[in-house]
């Protein structure tokens, strides 16, 4: 096909005249900077934020010298663990991140946790800068009674559950019963819901666990309720996946005509996405089948309702069901508050997936963290009362926003980190060790850090076992297994 | 991998193309769902514009693109070339674009037309504008690069790049986490 020919071919004619000018480019870097005397750059995680901050340093400048310090022995964060594995495209910043891992004045130390093998002020002394990219790993808790109780789940580890995060592989969540209730609205509430509710031919194709996808294929949750403090206006999703669940294969919405009175009329004055997120949920209201035939699954929001208390099983072991207060909206708009009534509900469910939000937590006494926004408490990327340290993605401005809000915002960080170094704001003058001195330290200790080359034997290993089955990957799930594969 | 995801490692030349050409061999499956979006839009495209692929070279079309510091630079690209294809064939210098290599999955490829322009372009999927719904400074002439194919007819267009300055962000919707 034409087309084939076109994408394959098309870049090779521009590929000489590239080359040439990279190989001009780098002649002239290595006149105007010697390694030594080179401003040399550390990135506290290796997922979209700290990937997309170097990204930009390295384009920036000509003779930065960045090095990037991830947790787990594998790169890329939410990209791998938080996105969910029927959303392949959205994968594909893996590619850019690749390229910026493999550049010549970049280089990857995955298995190294900051803040324990090495801390952060040792990293202050081994660099100019340091930039803190380390994301949210925890999750807000719902406050209620019955929340300990077994079939309550955070998103955060239903989410790292299916997408093979090592710390999530023995969930083994409950899906023994008919109804699960996911507290909030948001789209990583939407990923659950459509997870829970697929196909099981659409996710044998993505790279989901093995043990998950057996988990699913064994799952009797048949109906998805979606609850929300607030009404329809404020929904937290976007339209993408909200339409992914209106069309989901084998379901249908179960929502309730009442929830959207009077909306139809306020329509018209709202901006155009809220707009069109709207006429989509009421879409989903009107094609309620009335003499269709039922199919057995279906998923719906709940609005207006907050958790009260997670009701216990006759033994007071298991999940029962849930109440939920009956709140009132006291505003309009996105500002809106939802004030309690004082009235209940009870909802009978078996599991309950609260994904009311990430949050970051500190990383090291030495770095200021704000505990009540629960970020580094920064200017524009700037650390406050911290020279030298800055921060990008969730960690500097909460756990929100899409893939480009975070590549955005990682660039904005960079360009001020930039800024100060031009402007002497940040001393760069001296010369300092990088990773010389900070991978000796962590061998002293007894770390052994994974490469981005070592990455690619995981990587490899990864797709061999994902070919063998059909899926695109097998991730690893183990992190001395992910190790043993590196070092071979 | 996609052909298209190796064919745009291949573009990055400024490092290592030696591994990407093996990359290229090694991948040679063009309808992988990644690309399946590039490949509609272009293949729409070409309904119209028709260009028997030998006389291509002699019908280029000259694009010029407004960058987020107001600098015009202009172009040639391929009739049935998307306007991703053009920014990245051309190593045009726009911090962040296609991010998610022409597959509907984000919307950092978003430009915005001459009103005259946009009417020509033809239609717009709710896919699109579903993405185009999460863009930064959304206006009523938007559309995303990945999906806008040359014609011969859009010769001489302009197309800005919209700014995209934290300002300019809709912190409290598009959000990936928090509840309602």
């Amino acid at each position: 096909m034409n087309t084939s020919r076109m994408f394959v071919f098309k870049p090779m004619k521009s590929l000489l005249t590239k080359c040439t000018r990279a190989t001009v480019t780098s002649g002239l870097r290595r006149l105007a900077c010697t390694p030594s005397s080179c401003p040399r750059v550390c990135i506290v995680g290796g997922g979209p934020a700290g990937f997309y901050t170097a990204q930009h340093l390295l384009k920036a400048h000509p003779a930065i010298q960045v090095d990037i310090y991830e947790r787990l022995p594998i790169p890329f964060g939410l990209v791998r663990f938080g996105v969910a594995p029927d959303h392949p495209e959205v994968k594909n910043v893996i590619n850019t991140f690749t390229q910026t891992a493999q550049h010549e004045r970049c280089s990857f130390h995955g298995n190294v946790t900051v803040g324990k093998d090495v801390s952060v002020e040792e990293l202050q002394q081994a660099y100019h800068a340091v930039v803190l990219s380390y994301g949210a790993e925890g999750n807000r808790t719902l406050g209620v009674p019955g929340e300990n109780l077994s079939g309550v789940y955070s998103a955060k580890d239903f989410v790292g559950w299916y997408n093979g995060l090592p710390s999530n592989k023995g969930l083994n969540p409950d899906l023994s019963s008919e109804t699960a209730v996911i507290l909030g609205q948001g789209n990583v509430a939407l990923d659950v819901a459509r997870i829970l509710l697929s196909p099981l031919d659409v996710l044998t194709k993505t790279d989901i666990t093995q043990p998950s996808l057996q988990a699913l294929a064994a799952s009797r949750v048949r109906r998805v309720l979606i609850v929300g403090r607030r009404g329809p206006l404020q929904v937290a999703c976007t339209i993408k996946e909200l339409r992914e669940m209106v069309n989901l294969p084998g379901n249908r919405p179960d929502m309730l005509s009442a929830d959207f009175q009077g909306i139809a009329e306020v329509l018209k004055d709202l901006p155009r996405p809220r707009k069109r997120l709207t006429e989509l949920m009421m879409k989903a209201v009107q094609e309620r089948p009335a003499g269709a035939p039922l199919t057995s699954r279906q998923w719906g929001f709940r609005f207006l309702r907050s958790p009260v208390e997670v009701l216990p099983s006759p033994d007071l072991t298991q999940t029962a069901g849930i109440r939920l207060g009956i709140n009132r909206l006291e505003g309009s708009g996105e500002g809106a508050r939802a004030v309690p009534t004082g009235e209940t509900e009870d909802v009978e469910c078996g599991m309950v997936i609260s994904s009311i939000g990430y949050q970051s937590l500190p990383i090291d006494p030495a770095v200021p963290f704000d505990h009540h926004k629960a970020i580094i408490p920064n200017a524009m990327g700037r650390v406050q009362q911290a020279s030298g340290l800055y921060c990008s993605g969730w960690v500097k401005r909460g756990p929100t926003g899409v893939i480009a809000t975070t590549m955005n915002d990682s660039f904005d960080t960079a360009r001020v980190l930039i800024k100060d170094m031009e402007t002497g704001v940040l001393d760069v003058s001296t010369v300092k060790p990088g990773s010389h001195t900070v991978t000796p330290l962590l061998q002293k200790r007894g770390v052994n850090p994974v490469s981005f080359s070592d990455w690619e034997k995981i990587d490899a290993e990864e797709m061999k076992r994902g070919t063998a089955v059909g899926k695109p990957r097998e991730k690893l799930l183990d992190v001395t297994e992910m190790l043993k594969t590196a070092h071979s | 991998m996609s052909v298209v995801s190796a064919t745009y490692r291949l573009h990055s030349i400024s490092k290592r193309f030696i591994r990407s050409l093996s990359a290229v061999s090694a991948h040679n499956s063009l309808k992988t769902p990644s690309t399946r979006h590039r490949v509609e839009a272009c293949i729409r495209n070409r309904q119209f514009s028709c260009y028997p692929r030998a006389l291509r070279s002699e019908n280029k079309v000259t694009v010029s693109f407004i960058n987020r510091d107001g600098e015009k630079v202009t172009v040639k690209g391929s009739p049935g070339d998307s306007l991703l294809d053009v920014v990245i064939d051309q190593d045009l210098d726009i911090d962040g674009f296609g991010a998610c290599e022409g597959t509907l999955a984000c919307s950092t490829c978003h430009l915005i037309f001459e009103e005259d322009v946009y009417k020509q372009l033809g239609p717009i999927t709710d896919e699109e504008m579903d993405m185009l719904d999460l863009a930064y400074g959304l206006s009523d002439t938007s559309r995303l690069g990945c999906q806008v194919c040359l014609t011969k007819s859009l010769e001489g267009m302009t197309v800005r790049v919209p700014e995209s300055v934290s300002d300019m962000r809709q912190s409290d919707f598009g959000t990936t986490s928090s509840s309602s």
